[in-house]
């Protein structure tokens, strides 16, 4: 093979790729066209792939939670049990089901109309962006910017919609930023993507109050994108920085973004700010708890599930 | 380059692509890291195909990944046809051992890795730190240099398949 021509080709190839990045960088509408033509093209492979595969990583991922058990027997057992439930499409099918409830219900709350959608897909891996993909597209009326979220509350915002399929920027993504309020109070503020990180709430008032054990709920209606009254998470240390002009604290958020499976896009919000009505019920009576509380945490919906940890 | 080893080229990129994003990114992976089939099969088809079909496939792959993440356009297509052409160019190296081409492979991802966060830094994007390019570094490259011992010789195959009378 000729060297030289090779030489070419690359200098070649890298200068489009170098004139691709600036133009895009310019305007980033410029490319949104191309990016939905090419996901109507691998769109419906991805929907395909995503169905046929979601038992197998269904069962993969049942099994890989055991990984760090060191009963061998434990593991085993429950590995079988989870191969026995693999099988038996019928329990599969009532685990969607209730999920599809557990949603439904969540929606409900709050009066959101949503379409149901499946996780087709994952954000690349040496992209450090946050994303999934979802079986529905334009086709199903779904927009750009439109509210996501499952049954345990807040999973992010539509950024690109195919015909067939649409991306979702995670809440836990650092350039995700969602305008927020602390539950039975008027402060808002933005809660902030650290990755696997906890979420980073930011109040916009200094003098405002913010305990560990606060809940968050996305909103007030009409100053977000967000739907208003999707719960987000729970204040799980206070950040307290001297002579800053806002409050910060670290919120652990009620999703475990690593194993999304159902969710559903709120096509359309309520009309009427839901406030904190979306909110599991809080055990506690008291309407001042505990400091060191952990309000949730007889509430099994409302536990934030645990992130891995990075390590 | 034929016409036939073209459009082979086209459907890898394009099974590998989905396979990547559909399956391989939603498993749970150990060690914060994740195998990337896509990066592997650049470097497979540039051993196999040399530095040309390399930066060439490694370009194709990287725009299809670009159009279905939300990154500026073209940053993982210039990345990967720098890889592509950087792993062609260990060809001969590689023919001489059974290890090299894993070395390789292990070489391109740490490459991959670190010039993607280098050039996503100076674009701007605020989620290139130190930190979200070591997360996982480790066990993203022992996931791709498990998957090479497959995808190399599979490569192999398919190229002799479509030329059988070329000498290699």
């Amino acid at each position: 093979m000729n060297p030289r021509r090779t030489r070419l080709v690359l200098v070649l190839l890298v200068l489009v790729s170098i004139t691709l990045v600036t133009v895009d960088l310019r305007s980033s509408s410029s490319s949104s066209g191309v990016r939905a033509g090419a996901s109507a093209i691998i769109g419906p492979v991805q929907r395909a792939v995503g169905t046929v595969v979601r038992p197998l990583v269904n069962g993969v991922r049942t099994i890989g939670d055991l990984g760090n058990s060191r009963d061998e027997l434990a593991r085993l057992r429950t590995q079988n049990e989870a191969l026995q439930a693999e099988i038996d499409s019928n329990r599969l099918d009532s685990a969607a089901a209730q999920e599809l409830r557990d949603l439904q219900l969540l929606a409900g709350a709050g009066q959101y109309r949503t379409l149901p959608a499946r996780v087709v897909g994952l954000g690349g891996t040496l992209g450090f962006e946050w994303t999934i993909t979802l079986d529905v597209g334009s086709r199903d009326k779904v927009t750009v910017d439109q509210t996501v979220i499952s049954a345990r509350g807040l999973v992010g915002r539509i950024v690109q919609v195919g015909p067939f399929t649409s991306q979702v920027l995670l809440a836990i993504d650092p350039t995700s930023g969602v305008g927020t309020r602390l539950e039975g109070s008027d402060s808002t503020g933005t809660v902030d993507g650290q990755g696997l990180n906890p979420l980073e709430l930011r109040l916009l008032n200094a003098s405002a109050t913010v305990r560990k054990g606060d809940r968050l709920v996305t909103g007030p209606l009409g100053e977000s994108t967000f739907a208003p009254g999707v719960p987000i998470g729970i204040v799980s240390e206070v950040l307290d920085t001297p002579g800053a002009l806002t409050r910060s604290a670290k919120v652990t958020p009620f999703v475990d973004y690593t194993s999304l499976d159902l969710v559903g896009v709120v096509l359309e919000a309520p009309r009427v700010d839901p406030r904190d009505s979306v909110l599991p019920p809080m055990p506690a009576p008291s309407p001042t708890p505990a400091p060191a509380g952990v309000p949730a945490a007889t509430d099994p919906s409302a536990t934030p599930a645990p992130l891995p940890s990075p390590s | 380059m034929t016409r036939s080893r073209a459009g082979l080229g086209v459907l890898l990129v394009l099974t590998a692509v989905v396979v990547q994003t559909s399956v391989l990114a939603r498993l749970p992976a150990p060690g914060g890291g994740r195998p990337d089939l896509v990066l592997v099969l650049v470097v497979a088809v540039a051993l196999v195909e040399g530095p040309l079909a390399g930066l060439v496939l490694g370009f194709g792959a990287g725009l299809a990944l670009d159009l279905l993440g939300d990154h500026p356009l073209g940053l993982l297509a210039l990345v990967l046809c720098l890889v592509g052409y950087g792993a062609g160019l260990l060809l001969d190296a590689a023919e001489r051992s059974t290890f090299a081409p894993l070395a390789v492979v292990a070489a391109s991802a740490v490459a991959a890795a670190v010039l993607y966060a280098v050039l996503a830094f100076l674009t701007g994007d605020p989620r290139a730190t130190p930190e979200a390019l070591i997360r996982g570094l480790t066990t993203s490259v022992l996931y791709d240099v498990v998957l090479a011992p497959f995808v190399v010789p599979s490569v192999g195959i398919l190229s002799r398949a479509l030329d059988p009378d070329r000498r290699r």
